[in-house]
This record gives structure tokens, sequence and C-alpha cells, in this order.
């Protein structure tokens, strides 16, 4: 016997899962109350076995499940009801229904996470992360195709002599004492030393700045620069090479782009009336085009008849009705010129509708005009 | 074959014969109140005799699953409680009769048989709603449990008495292929009886949600009966608290899962906010019924959640008698949630009419058991995984 070391506890090993649970039961009776068991795989029966009270661990999963709950539903409140509400698919702020599955799933998540943590923790004492019957033959042969029960020293009624009586009663193989690493007692922890948090302090400091070094420098040297500046001149960026110092140019005066001829009678309807003429040939597929175009831009004001009975419930005045003598008696162009320039408070449509579709208007204009004011030819 | 080794002693007793008098009294009680509830009111009769069709049938066929799980599961805990599943599986029996009078009322029952003046979307559905392929659904299901019913337990009683273990081999197969068959014939069979009761509604979850009460019921009454009688000696000996813990744990576990299943079908109804299908709920939050509602979800869930949450209560055998009473009282309750609010469109009805078919299906289920229990040993003393059941830890 080696008097300079520590007994930690008797272990003893047993063949099969009935010897251990026999043996697990005598010992319980025997009065121990410092053992452990340990086996390959969980046995079922151990527990009553064992004597074991339930499991203190369900608290934690209930607290923490119960905290997971009442914070999920408080972000949910305070972000969709105080901070930023938004109706959304015409529920309620507090839309409680869709809450629901959120809470569910965090309530599970923090009840599982704070478990673990609280097994770890509370239960296995980290960070103290060392343990006698580590290295040792007796967890070997637990861990493969033993099972071991193992009775500790600092049990009340520990007696060496009587505890290796014990184990040899039940048939236990290999009755070994173990004894603490002379290591591990003098081990200290020296996770929360002073020297070891700042050492950590500086690992964080050095990874997040190299981080942010390698994030926002590194990858934007050139030529690694995500193409962020282009020898080219972007809109709005000022210019050395134009003496006004503006990167943007107006168009050369007197330009015209393409499909797009200036209108040349602006505040001139007589001159329009004079010497405009629709170029469309009326036929079906023109009028639908003008028919489309008028049910869109025109009709909210003008009615979908063109008598002027508008849509917009009276926030505009209604605009008189395209029926009148006047407007039948009207040219093409000056109606051409209406849509164009605008009229008292109706305001140009050129940028809606392209120089086909004005004069597809007008055809349907027509159409309408004719509608209600038939020649009887038109009988014929 | 070597039968020496799984052999259990089992004697059996004989339960008093005050019970079957009870059983006798409550029935005929039962009985009376229907015959007087059909005679004042039989519209209103007719909803409540489908409140106790649906009843029976989960305990039926609820029952017969869980035999049949325990077989294709290969369980061994629960194998001491099986006997008494295939007793209250003999409620199958029963079941066309039950029904029968529910189908002279079909016309006033089920607003789809009025061929006469159904609008577009009844139409559309008329090649599954009618009252011919009804008929034969319904016949069709009662035919394909009993057939099941006579086969696993004809085995099962077989076994007691020449231990072979053959038969529980031949019962796994025939498990194996009941399965599918539940799963369709439940699915269809509350389709039939309690959604077409508002033909325009539907709900694709509502197979699973009454699946989830039918498990329940068979749960809550086989641990109503089986509790007692271990208590009392009635089954054999050595069965302990692991015992109970499992079907605590399995009722726990059901409650769970019939209030995520409710659940489901409530958020999605509610977040797609289509008339079709709100109207439903909507019909459950008027007048009276808004009170049934809310105490669905207190007397379903929260409180046999609650009863059953803590392990040890799972293994008391008096908070187990008093939960699987209470969870068998939800289900009623949560038919009667279900089929009633369409005969009360919008206003709650409760009255004595109401009364005599609970006191009958009581009366009734406690005639099967004594019936069976009278004939046949109570635990299968036969099956060759009696005697690990009994060693069963946890």
């Amino acid at each position: 016997m080696l008097d300079d070391k520590i007994l930690f506890g008797y272990t003893g090993l047993f063949n099969s899962p009935n010897e251990i649970i026999r043996a697990a039961e005598k010992v319980s009776d025997a009065g121990y109350k410092k053992y452990d068991v340990n086996t390959p795989y969980p046995l079922h029966g151990m527990n009553s076995a064992m004597k074991l009270p339930p499991s203190k661990l369900g608290y934690a999963a209930l607290i923490f499940g119960l905290s997971g709950m009442l914070a999920a539903l408080a972000i949910m409140y305070w972000v969709a009801v105080i901070d930023y509400p938004l109706i959304i698919g015409g529920k309620p702020f507090f839309a409680f229904p869709a809450f629901v599955p959120v809470i569910f799933e965090v309530t599970v998540l923090s009840a599982s996470i704070a478990t673990v943590l609280t097994m770890i923790s509370i239960f296995f004492k980290f960070p103290n992360i060392s343990h006698p019957l580590h290295d040792t033959d007796y967890m070997k042969a637990v861990s493969s195709d033993k099972y071991g029960i193992c009775i500790q020293a600092d049990d009340a009624i520990f007696n060496e002599t009587e505890v290796k009586n014990l184990l040899e009663k039940l048939n236990a193989h290999e009755i070994k004492p173990i004894y603490y690493d002379d290591n591990e007692i003098k081990h200290k922890n020296t996770v929360f030393e002073p020297r070891f948090l700042i050492l950590l302090l500086f690992v964080a400091l050095i990874t997040a700045g190299a981080t942010y070094f390698a994030m926002n420098k590194l990858l934007y040297a050139v030529p690694f620069n995500w193409m962020e500046t282009q020898e080219k001149l972007n809109v709005q960026e000022s210019s050395v090479f134009f003496s006004d110092g503006f990167g943007m140019r107006n168009p050369v005066d007197g330009t015209v782009s393409r499909g797009n001829l200036p209108y040349q009678f602006n505040g001139n309807p007589e001159a329009a009336s004079t010497y405009l003429k629709n170029p469309l040939f009326p036929d079906d597929k023109n009028i639908s085009i003008g028919k489309a175009k008028y049910d869109t831009y025109c009709s909210p004001c003008h009615g979908y008849f063109g008598e002027g009975n508008s849509r917009m419930r009276g926030q505009f005045p209604n605009p008189p009705t395209l029926h009148s003598e006047k407007v039948r008696n009207w040219k093409d162009g000056s109606i051409y010129h209406v849509i164009v320039d605008g009229q008292n408070i109706m305001s140009s449509y050129a940028s809606q509708l392209t120089y086909q579709e004005r004069w597809a208007v007008v055809l349907y204009i027509r159409v309408l005009q004719r509608s209600l004011n038939a020649m009887e030819s038109d009988l014929e | 074959m070597n039968t020496e080794n799984h052999k259990v002693d089992y004697v059996k007793k004989e339960i008093p014969s005050k019970i079957k008098k009870i059983g006798f009294v409550l029935t005929v009680i039962g009985l009376l109140f229907i015959i007087l509830a059909y005679i004042s009111n039989p519209v209103r009769s007719g909803f409540n005799n489908i409140i106790l069709l649906m009843f029976l049938s989960s305990i039926g066929v609820g029952s017969l699953f869980l035999v049949a799980l325990e077989y294709l599961a290969g369980s061994v805990w629960s194998t001491p409680f099986r006997r008494i599943s295939e007793f209250m599986s003999a409620t199958l029996i029963i079941l066309p009769i039950v029904a029968l009078p529910a189908y002279f009322y079909l016309h006033d029952l089920f607003h789809w048989t009025h061929v006469e003046s159904l609008d577009e979307l009844l139409q559309a559905k008329a090649g599954y709603l009618n009252i011919e392929f009804f008929s034969i659904r319904t016949i069709a299901f009662f035919a394909i449990w009993i057939v099941f019913f006579l086969f696993l337990i004809r085995n099962s009683f077989k076994q007691d008495k020449t231990f072979e273990q053959n038969l529980t081999k031949r019962n796994i197969k025939i498990s194996a292929v009941f399965m599918p068959f539940f799963i369709f014939t439940v699915t269809f069979f509350s389709i039939d009886w309690i959604m077409s009761l508002e033909p325009h509604w539907f709900s694709t979850i509502f197979g699973v949600y009454y699946f989830s009460g039918t498990v329940l019921a068979a749960l809550a009454i086989l641990t109503l009966i089986v509790v007692p009688l271990n208590e009392k000696g009635y089954l054999v000996k050595g069965l302990v608290k692991d015992h109970y813990y499992s079907l605590g744990a399995l009722m726990f576990a059901f409650t769970n899962f019939w209030a995520y299943i409710a659940f489901s079908q409530y958020l999605l109804i509610w977040y797609a906010n289509l008339p079709e299908e709100t109207f439903w709920f909507l019909q459950r939050w008027e007048g009276g019924w808004i009170y049934l509602s809310i105490g669905l979800i207190l007397v379903r869930f929260l409180i046999p959640y609650i009863g059953l949450l803590s392990q040890p209560s799972k293994m008391n055998p008096k908070r187990l008698i008093k939960m699987s009473a209470w969870i068998l009282f939800a289900h009623f309750f949560d038919l009667f949630w279900l089929i009633m609010p369409t005969y009360g469109k919008g206003e709650f009805v409760f009255g004595w009419i109401e009364l005599g078919f609970p006191v009958f299906a009581a009366g009734v289920l406690i005639i099967i058991f004594t019936y069976f229990a009278g004939r046949f040993n109570l635990v299968p003393s036969g099956d060759p995984k009696l005697k690990r059941a009994i060693d069963f830890r946890l």
C-alpha cells in the first residue's frame, strides 16, 4: 500500500448486466451513497437498483424553457406591436396565433441548450475536466465490454477492508483501488487566472483586428477592389476633364433622339389644328390600341365613354364631355394637341403615350363620338 | 418447442359482479334517456347519436390500433396490458347498432343528402358525398375493423391455452396489414361522419385530428381499467411503476400531439382567412360556444398537460386514474364541440337530451369489459413476451 497516495475509491468489474444490477442493489442496500456504476451502454432498471431519486435537471429545463417562452413573446411583442407595427395580412399587430410557432421553437431551443449547459457546468463541474477514473484500466474495460462499479472513499461508511469484502462477495473481478493522480491533486484550474484571461483578451483583440484588416483593407487592395473604382465616369461624379467640373453632360443643342420628334406646336393650338393630320388608318388594330390606352390614361377623368363622369370621386373637377358639338367639330390635330400639350388643369400626357398611341387615342375618341351621334349614312 | 422458460404464474381472479350490475344499470338508464330523447327531439338526438358513435368508435378502433402497434413495434412493457385493449376493441362489434338510429335521420343530419337543393360546390362533391357511397363506405369500415378484430383477438386468446409462439408471428403479420387499413378507414370515417356535417368546410388535417383523439381515448380507457386492476392484484405480480410510467408518458405525448394538430388546423385557417374555411371556427365562436372553444384548450390540453408533466405524476396510480378519466371526458367534450354547433347554428345547446348518451357509453363499455373479463384471462398469459414484460424497467 502506497501511503503517500490518496485513495479515491475501489473498483470492481462484472461480466453481465444482470450481475451489475444485482451488485448495484446490494451496494445501495449496504448503505453506500457515494458510488457510481459505469457501463458501456445505458441499462434498464439501473435507476431503481441504485435507488436514484428523479433527476433535478428537469427543473433547469422548466425554468429556462419558461424564460425562453416569455423572452420570445416579449421580443415579438416589442417588435411587432411597439417598435415597428406593420399590418401583415390584415392581422392585428398582436397576432398571437402567428407568434405561437416561434414561441414553441424558442421554448424548446432554450430548454434544451440550458439543460446541456446546466449538466456540464453544475453536474460535471466544468471547467474541471479531470477525474481520477480517467486513464485507468477500469475505464478502458467499462468502455468496451465490462460492467463496473466504483465505491468512493469519501463515503461516510467507507472502510477499505469492508468494501473489498463486499466486492469479493459479489464476485467482482479485478478489485482494485484507484488513487488520485499526483499531478491531478496539484493541478490548479488556470481558466480563471488573470494571466489566462488577459491572454484570452489578447487573442480576441488580435483575431478581431486581423479579421477587420483582412475584410476591410486587404480585400479592397488593388487589384482586388471588387471593381469599386473604374476608369470611367459614373453618374453624379465630378470630372477634371470638363471646364465646369461636372461629369454628367447635357446633350448637344438640337439633338433629337430616335423616335422622339420634338413637338413643334407648344402653345399654338391653331397651328396644330391646321397642320397635323392623323397618320393612322382607322382599322381594328389601331382602334383597339386606342381603346386600351384611353381606358388606362383618359378614362379616370373623362369616363369610359367620354361623357366626363369621373371616377376620381370629386378630387378633381369633372372635365367637360367629349361629345359636345365643339369637340366633335374639332380637327384631329386639336385633340392631338390637347393630349400632348394639356389644357386647363389637364396636364401633358406626352410622357405616358407614344406618338403612335396618341393618334390611336384620337381615333378611339372619334369612335366614341360617333357612337352617340351616329349619322344616317351609318345605317346603310 | 420449450415453452416453460417464459411461463408466468397467473391465477385468474373474478371481477366482482357488482361492477357488472353497475354497467347494466347505467346502460338501461342511458337507453331510457336516449329513447325519451328520440321521442322529444329526434334531430338533436341524431347529432348526439353521432357523438356517441364517434366516441365508441374511438375506443374500439383505437384499442385495436394499440394492440396492433404493440405487435408491430415489438414493445415489451405493454404486453401485460394488451388483453384489456383487446377487450375494449370489442366495442367495434356494437358500432353498426349504434350507427343505425343516426342512419334513419340522415336527411336531417347531413345537408348534402338533399340532392334537389345542392349548390354548385356540393354538386361537385356529390360524386363522393351521396347516400349510396356513404353507406357502402360506412359498412366497409365496420366490416374491415371487425374482421381484423376477430383475427387478431382470436389468435391472442388461443395463445393463452396453446402457448404457441407462432401465433405472435402471425399476429405481427396481421397487424402490418391492418395498419394501412387503419389509417385510411379512420381518416375517411371521420371525414364522413364529422367533417361532412358541414359539407362546405374542409380541413386536410382533420383525419389526423380525429386519430389523435382516438389514440388518446384508447390509452385513457386502458389506463383507467389497468391501474385499478393492478393495484387490487387482478393482473400478474411484478408490475411496477415503470409500467405505469410508459402509459402516462404515452398519454402525455398524445395530449401534446392533439394540441399540435389542433393548433396546426386552427393556425392555417386563421392565417389564410378564407371565408369557406373560417365560418366553421366562427360558428364555434358565437353564443355560448365561445366558452366551449376556449374551454377545449383548458380541458383537452392544459389540464392533462400539467397533470402528467412531472415524472412522479406519470407513476402515481391515483393521478393516472384521475387523468385518464379526465381525458375520456375531454374526448367526449371535443366531439361535442366538433359536432353540436352544426345543430345549434350559433346557439349553445345543452340539456337533458345530451345526458343519456355518455351514460349509455359508460354502461356499454363496462358491460363489454365484464363480459370478456368473465370469459378470458386478464393478461395474455401465453404470450412469450410476458416474462420479459414483467422484468421491464426504465
